[in-house]
C-alpha cells in the first residue's frame, strides 16, 4: 500500500439524519456532503449536535431516521468495528496497559498484520507524528500533547479512508494547540484522507478547515469556507459565532430597496433588504467600523454616538468595545496608524451602508456561547 | 553536609512524629489483640507439652491433617472462583446503571453483611438440606434430589454467598474508574465487542479481580462456622480440626502448630502469586 497515495479519502453523505432521545432531538434533519479528501470541521456550541453527528458517522450512535453513506455505501446499521474509520478522542483514549508501540500496533493486530510489515507501519505512523523515539513508553509517561499525537498515529496506522476527531486539542494549552493544528494540517496534506473535525473553537476551525459546517440546536445553520462564513453569514447565529461582530437592533423600516434601523433616535441605513421577511437586524465586522472624535465632518457614512467601554492593545492594532446609547456594545478593530482612544472617551462610530450585513433576527442566536 | 542542603529544624523533626502519635491507638490494638496472641500461639506450638518440634512432626506425620490442609486450600480456591464468576458481571452492572439502581444493587450486597453469619449459615441449612427448598423445587420439576448439605458443594455455595461482597466491592471500585471511551476506541480501531472486552476492559479490571481474590481466598482459609454447619466429615476444613484439638482435646500445642502451618502456607502462596498480580503498567492519569 502506498502511504503517499493521494485522494483515497472517502466521501460522506448525510441525508436528513435525525437522532432523538425521547422528546429531545439531538439532530434534526442534518444533511451534509463531505468530499473525498476534504477537511471538514463541524463547529458549534456544546449541545449543538456536532459531536452527535461525529458519533453517528463513527457508528457509536444509531440514527433515528435518515441516510448515511460513507464512500457511497450506506453504513446505517453497520457496527463501529466494521466501518474502518479512524477516531481521535478528546481525552486521547490510549490504552494505559499498553506501550506506545502496542497501542499503535493494536488496529494492525486486529487486521492480522504481523511481523516486519506491522513493525514498519507502526514506525511509519509514529514518524509521521514525530513520536518515533517514544515507542517503549507507557501513555502515563507522556505529556498531553504527546499522548494526542500517539492517538493520532493509532488512528491513521491502518490507513482508514476517513478520520474523525472529536475536539482533539481541547485539553491542551494554547501554544501547544496552535502547533498541533499545523501538524494536523500537514498530516492531512500528506495522507489525502478525509478529515472530519469537531470543535467549538471558531479560530481553530478557520485555521484548519477546507469547509466548516456551523451547528446550532441540532441542525446545520450554514456550510461554507471560513471566508464565506465570515463575509456572508447566512444567519445571525453564524454571524455571531464566527468572528467578532456588532449587532444593531431597533425599529426597522423598509422602503424600496433600502432598509433603515433606528437606534436611540439615530437612523442607520443600508441599500439592502431582507429577501425572505423576518425582522431585520444589522451585523458589522470589527474591521469595517471606524472611530472618530465627536462632531468630525460628515462624509455620508452612517454615524452612531457612543463611549469607549474597553480598550485593548493587541500589538498589531487595538480593539475597542464601544457602549452605544441603546445599551448594546460595538466591537471595533483599528490599525496601528489609527487615532487611539481611552476608556470613557466620547466617540462617533462610522461605517458604510454597503458593509452592513442585513440578517433576519433570531432571539435564539443570543444564547451564551461556550 | 553542604551549606546549600536544607537542614530540618528540630521543631519540624518533632512534628514528623505526629502521624505516628495519631496512629498509636490502632498500633496498640493491633499489637495487643493480634501480635501478642499470635506470638503466644507460636510459642505454645513449640513448647507444649515440652519444648521441641513434636507438634509439627505430629502434624506432618498424620495423613488426615495433610488431607484437610489440602482440602482447605481447594475449597478456598473454589469459593474464590465462584465469587469471581458471580461478582464480575454484578460489579460491571453496578457501573453501567443509574445512581438509583446502583444504590439498590449496593444495598443487595450490603444487607446480608448486616445479618449475622450464623443466621445466614443456618438459613443455608434450610435451603440446602435433603428436604429443603432447593431439593423440593428440583423434585417438583421432575429432577431427582441432589445431595447438597454435608457436601463440599454445599460448603462452597454457603461460603461464596458470605464472601461475595468482599469480591464485588473491590471489583466495582476498579471498574468504575475504567474509561469506557477506551472500549469505544478499541471498537473504532476494528475490535468486535468480545475482542474489545478481552484486550482492553478485562486487563484493566484485573487489579480489582486480584484484590478481591486475595481477600476472599484468605478469609475463606480461616472459615469455621459455615463449613462446620454445612459440611460433613468429608468436607472438614482446618479450622474445625484446630477447634477439636484445642477445645475437645485441650492440645493447645497441636492446635497452635496447625494455625502456624496455615499461616505460613498462605504467605508462601501469596508470595508465589505476587509477581503475576503486580501490575506491569502504570495506570494513566484519568482526565
Amino acid at each position: 500500500m502506498n502511504p503517499k497515495a493521494q485522494n483515497r479519502g472517502a466521501a460522506i453523505d448525510l441525508e436528513q439524519v435525525s437522532k432523538a432521545y425521547g422528546a429531545f432531538k439531538a439532530l434534526d434533519g442534518v444533511s451534509l456532503r463531505i468530499e473525498p479528501g476534504e477537511f471538514m470541521t463541524l463547529l458549534g456550541p456544546s449541545g449543538s449536535g456536532k459531536t452527535t453527528t461525529l458519533n453517528v458517522i463513527a457508528g457509536f450512535t444509531d440514527v433515528t431516521s435518515g441516510k448515511l453513506l460513507v464512500g457511497e455505501k450506506s453504513v446505517v446499521g453497520v457496527p463501529a468495528h466494521k466501518r474502518n474509520i479512524g477516531v481521535v478522542f478528546q481525552h486521547y483514549a490510549l490504552f494505559p496497559h499498553m506501550t506506545v508501540d502496542r497501542n499503535v500496533a493494536y488496529p494492525l493486530r486486529l487486521r492480522g498484520v504481523t511481523g516486519a510489515e506491522r513493525e514498519r507501519r507502526v514506525r511509519h505512523a509514529l514518524d509521521m507524528v514525530k513520536m518515533a523515539d517514544f515507542g517503549h513508553r507507557y501513555p502515563s509517561e507522556l505529556s498531553g500533547g504527546q499522548q494526542q499525537r500517539v492517538a493520532l498515529a493509532r488512528a491513521i496506522v491502518f490507513d482508514p479512508p476517513l478520520l474523525l476527531m472529536d475536539e482533539p486539542l481541547g485539553a491542551l494549552d494554547k501554544k501547544l494547540r496552535e502547533w498541533l493544528q499545523l501538524e494536523i494540517k500537514r498530516i492531512h496534506r500528506e495522507l489525502g484522507t478525509t478529515f472530519v473535525y469537531v470543535t467549538h473553537d471558531q479560530e481553530e476551525a478557520l485555521v484548519l478547515s477546507d469547509r466548516i459546517a456551523v451547528f446550532n440546536r441540532g441542525a446545520i445553520e450554514q456550510i461554507g469556507t471560513g471566508r464565506e462564513l465570515y463575509d456572508e453569514p447566512a444567519t445571525l447565529f453564524v454571524g455571531k459565532f464566527v468572528g467578532d461582530s456588532t449587532v444593531l437592533r431597533g425599529p426597522a423600516a423598509t422602503s424600496g430597496g433600502e432598509t433603515a434601523i433606528e437606534i436611540s433616535g439615530q437612523k442607520v441605513a443600508t441599500a439592502k433588504r431582507l429577501a425572505n421577511g423576518g425582522k431585520p437586524v444589522m451585523l458589522l465586522r470589527p474591521e469595517k467600523l471606524a472611530l472618530a472624535r465627536p462632531g468630525a465632518g460628515n462624509d455620508g457614512r452612517n454615524r452612531l454616538t457612543g463611549r469607549i467601554g474597553e480598550a485593548i492593545y493587541l500589538g498589531s492594532g487595538s480593539k475597542y468595545e464601544v457602549d452605544l446609547a441603546d445599551g448594546s456594545k460595538a466591537i471595533v478593530r483599528s490599525t496601528l496608524e489609527a487615532q487611539s482612544f481611552a476608556i470613557g472617551d466620547e466617540v462617533d462610530l462610522l461605517f458604510a451602508g454597503s458593509d452592513v450585513k442585513l440578517l433576519a433576527d433570531d432571539d435564539k442566536a443570543d444564547l451564551t456561547l461556550t | 553536609m553542604s551549606a546549600s542542603e536544607p537542614t530540618i529544624p528540630a521543631a519540624e523533626r518533632r512534628r514528623a512524629w505526629r502521624p505516628f502519635a495519631l496512629a498509636l491507638p490502632a498500633l496498640v490494638l493491633l499489637l495487643a489483640v493480634i501480635g501478642y496472641p499470635l506470638l503466644t500461639i507460636v510459642v505454645r506450638s513449640l513448647s507444649e507439652p515440652q519444648w521441641g518440634l513434636q507438634n509439627y512432626v505430629w502434624f506432618f506425620s498424620v495423613p488426615i491433617n495433610l488431607a484437610v490442609l489440602q482440602r482447605t486450600f481447594v475449597i478456598s480456591a473454589w469459593v474464590t472462583l465462584v465469587c469471581v464468576v458471580c461478582a464480575y458481571p454484578y460489579a460491571y452492572l453496578m457501573t453501567a446503571v443509574g445512581p438509583r439502581v446502583r444504590l439498590l444493587l449496593l444495598l443487595c450486597v450490603l444487607i446480608p453483611f448486616w445479618v449475622s453469619g450464623v443466621v445466614r449459615t443456618l438459613s443455608w441449612v434450610i435451603l440446602l438440606q435433603d428436604s429443603g427448598v432447593i431439593n423440593s423445587i428440583l423434585r417438583s420439576l421432575g429432577f431427582g434430589g441432589v445431595r447438597l448439605i454435608r457436601t463440599q458443594t454445599g460448603v462452597v455455595i454457603g461460603m461464596a454467598q458470605v464472601l461475595l461482597p468482599f469480591m464485588i466491592l473491590p471489583l466495582y471500585s476498579v471498574m468504575k474508574g475504567i474509561d469506557l471511551k477506551l472500549v469505544q476506541a478499541a471498537r473504532s480501531l476494528g475490535a468486535r465487542p468480545s475482542r474489545a472486552f478481552l484486550t482492553v476492559y478485562l486487563p484493566l479490571s484485573l487489579p480489582g479481580v486480584y484484590a478481591g481474590a486475595v481477600i476472599v481466598f484468605i478469609l475463606a482459609l480461616g472459615f469455621y462456622i459455615t463449613p462446620a454447619l454445612l459440611g460433613g466429615p468429608r468436607s472438614t476444613m482446618l479450622s474445625t480440626l484446630v477447634q477439636t484439638q484445642v477445645l475437645s482435646l485441650l492440645q493447645w500445642g497441636r492446635g497452635g502448630a496447625m494455625g502456624v502451618v496455615l499461616l505460613v502456607t498462605t504467605f508462601v502462596l501469596l508470595a508465589l502469586a505476587a509477581p503475576v498480580m503486580r501490575s506491569r503498567h502504570r495506570q494513566a492519569g484519568r482526565p
